[in-house]
């Protein structure tokens, strides 16, 4: 799998609606608090990532960049 | 021609490229006047908007895109448009709003009155704001005004109100245009087209910073004193050995000035002082009457609204007495002449030396 | 390595203070790209309401003029009859195109203004707490529905767009929504048709955007994107109202 995602931690929200619609569930909450008080998301597991850019089209906040080989 | 449609010659001399109305009696002359001579004009804009609160906010957007754009409407009109000229004050923005002003409050009469004096000056609507306001006596003022209105709106960036009534609005009177149209004005330069070659604009009101607020309003003030400073117009007439004088506006001191030919063809000294500019309200020029005499009498077609004026400029140096007509029941020159008459000979002004 | 996703060039970067979950910003993020894809950012002309986007000028790098509550629809029309060149759009709440801006709103469609209506349809009042909306759903409790809407007392939900439709100057009118990927992409594609009525000067486009509203529904923002479909798009069906463009163009 050749897909890659990078994270905005700061500018996450918390609503972990990618998380919901990710096909590969690359992405899982992070394990810490960011400077506005939410729980951001972060990237986990990136091997199995396609790089499909679904959880950038979900993505409220735009706090997600995706890049393929 | 008649007053309303000489507005709407003078504001197409004047540039004004948008104009948004709505139908309302007495100054439906004005709007199809518009419809007939501005509607197709190249580059310019007429719209029957659907209510009067939709015409001023057109004249808002118009305004934002730079250009000179106006409304009209009479009194029940005009407070639907209180909003809207807040909103244009708030922004600095030229607009030119013309109130054909008829007997209130409620939907009243169709006839001309005065009562919207408080309205125009105290700025109608929420918010600490001031219009100019011009109150023309005759179709030629009208005219002039409307011009004028234009130059200091587009100068000062505020909303200017031009306070007529539905006679001089009616009234055929010969009237000389001063101004040929422009062939296009240039647009303003801090107006909202399109961030081509410079960063991107915000035109707004809203804050949630009061401190940010409390600036604006200074700054808007402070503007308004120069204004007052600069544009204070006023015309007095025969008060140089007047021993009364009669304070009226608009149609009224038309009126009073009938009447006061009269009295002095009675041997009475009577004079007028006219205010042009309502705001800013001519206090100064007022108060320097009385070095001449302390007897005034207020006399308008409402209830007595500028009345507050002439006893803010002139405190306790004079002796204020005060006549009205509202509903729009226009007085007549007589009845005004029999009104300063009586008072001339109650307050002894017949046995003076 | 190639880019699949990135943010804007006309969205500014920075926080947007929607809350988690908020259909503003994916609204916001799509209308951006339109702008970038069509090249019309320096054309644009943006009137933003009262209401949650009322700071919508913090996100939006184009010329943005606020407008009083219900008048984007008139504000819009002097601007961009001052001002042809111009792209004009107003992007509004349900109150302020469906309620105290109803007249504006149909008669500017009625004129055939040449501008594009984003309505975003969250069935609440947002910003000012959550009060009922003309588009709140029955039984749906609000601030001032603590009952549940009851259609005897405070009528029923108004498909607004269906009405505008009826007007002739209407072309495009079309309801999405933001609550899924494939809905996204929907609502992407519709948001540039209606930019596109303008450019070609057909006439009044609007698209409706049912918009997830989880602070105010009181639910989770996965649990109010599900509500979307689940509720809210079996009142107000997804899919194109009206679409005269072919045969405008035609003309």
């Amino acid at each position: 799998m050749n897909g890659n995602v990078k994270i905005d931690s700061e500018l996450c929200k918390g609503c972990y609606i990618c998380i919901e619609f990710c096909p590969k569930k690359v992405i899982a909450p992070y394990n810490k608090v960011n400077a506005a008080g939410y729980v951001p998301v972060a990237p986990s597991n990136m091997g199995e990532c396609t790089g499909c850019g679904i959880c950038a089209l979900v993505c409220a906040e735009v706090a997600i960049e995706v890049y393929r080989e | 021609m008649s007053g309303n449609a000489a507005i709407g010659e003078a504001a197409i001399r004047a540039g004004c490229q948008c104009y948004f109305g709505y139908p309302i009696t007495p100054q439906n002359e004005l709007t199809e006047y518009m419809a007939l001579h501005l509607s197709r004009r190249p580059g310019c804009t007429f719209i029957q908007a659907e209510s009067e609160i939709s015409a001023i906010n057109m004249v808002y957007g118009a305004s934002v895109a730079g250009v000179r754009a106006m409304t009209s409407s009479s009194s029940p009109g005009i407070s639907l448009k209180q909003e809207g000229i807040s909103y244009l004050a708030a922004c600095e923005l030229p607009a030119v709003i013309v109130n054909m002003s008829r007997g209130g409050p409620g939907l009243g009469s169709i006839s001309a009155a005065q009562s919207d004096y408080y309205q125009s000056t105290r700025g109608g609507g929420h918010g600490d704001y001031r219009t100019i306001v011009l109150a023309p006596s005759s179709v030629q003022e009208l005219a002039d005004f409307t011009h004028r209105a234009f130059e200091l709106s587009d100068k000062y960036l505020v909303p200017v109100i031009i306070l007529g009534d539905g006679m001089i609005g009616q009234m055929m009177e010969p009237v000389e245009f001063k101004h040929e149209a422009p062939a296009v004005l240039p647009i303003r330069s801090r107006s909202l087209r399109g961030a081509k070659d410079r960063p991107s604009r915000i035109i707004k009101t809203f804050t949630s910073n009061p401190a940010e607020l409390e600036e604006i309003n200074w700054s808007l003030y402070r503007r308004y004193q120069l204004i007052e400073k600069e544009e204070t117009t006023a015309e007095t007439y025969m008060t140089d050995d007047a021993r009364l004088i009669v304070v009226a506006f608009g149609i009224a001191a038309r009126i009073a000035k009938g009447a006061i030919k009269s009295a002095r063809d009675n041997g009475m000294k009577v004079g007028l002082f006219r205010p042009i500019t309502l705001w800013p309200f001519p206090s100064k020029k007022l108060l320097e009457l009385v070095k001449v005499t302390h007897h005034f009498l207020d006399f308008e077609m409402n209830m007595g609204q500028m009345i507050d004026d002439v006893h803010l400029s002139l405190g306790d140096k004079a002796t204020i007495s005060f006549y009205g007509r509202p509903g729009g029941v226009i007085a007549t020159p007589s009845e005004v002449l029999r009104v300063i008459t009586r008072l001339y000979h109650q307050k002894g002004l017949d046995t003076k030396k | 390595m190639k880019t699949v996703y990135t943010r804007p060039k006309s969205l500014k970067k920075r926080v947007f203070h929607y809350c988690p979950g908020c259909g503003h910003s994916i609204a916001h993020r799509l209308i951006c790209e339109v702008i970038d894809e069509m090249g019309i950012q320096d054309k644009t002309v943006g009137v933003p309401p009262p209401g949650c986007a009322v700071f919508a000028y913090h996100y939006f790098d184009v010329d943005m003029a606020e407008s009083a509550h219900g008048r984007g629809a008139a504000v819009a029309t002097g601007l961009k009859r001052a001002n042809p060149e111009a792209i004009v759009f107003t992007y509004q709440g349900d109150g302020d195109l469906a309620a105290i801006g109803t007249a504006e709103t149909i008669h500017a469609a009625n004129r055939g203004e040449k501008i594009t209506a984003i309505f975003i349809n969250n069935a609440v009042y947002g910003m000012t707490g959550g009060q009922m909306a003309p588009t709140t759903l029955q039984q749906m409790v609000t601030t001032t529905t603590p009952y549940g809407r009851d259609a005897k007392l405070e009528g029923y939900p108004i498909r607004i767009s269906e009405m505008i439709a009826l007007t002739k100057g209407a072309v495009y009118i079309e309801r999405v929504a933001v609550n899924s990927p494939a809905h996204i992409i929907k609502a992407k594609k519709a948001i540039r048709k209606a930019f596109q009525a303008q450019i070609d000067g057909l006439g009044y486009a609007l698209v409706e955007i049912l918009s997830p509203c989880p602070t105010n529904w009181k639910m989770t923002p996965v649990e109010s994107w599900k509500w979307v479909d689940e509720v809210m798009a079996k009142e107000f069906p997804l899919g194109v109202i009206k679409d005269i463009t072919g045969d405008k163009n035609a003309d």
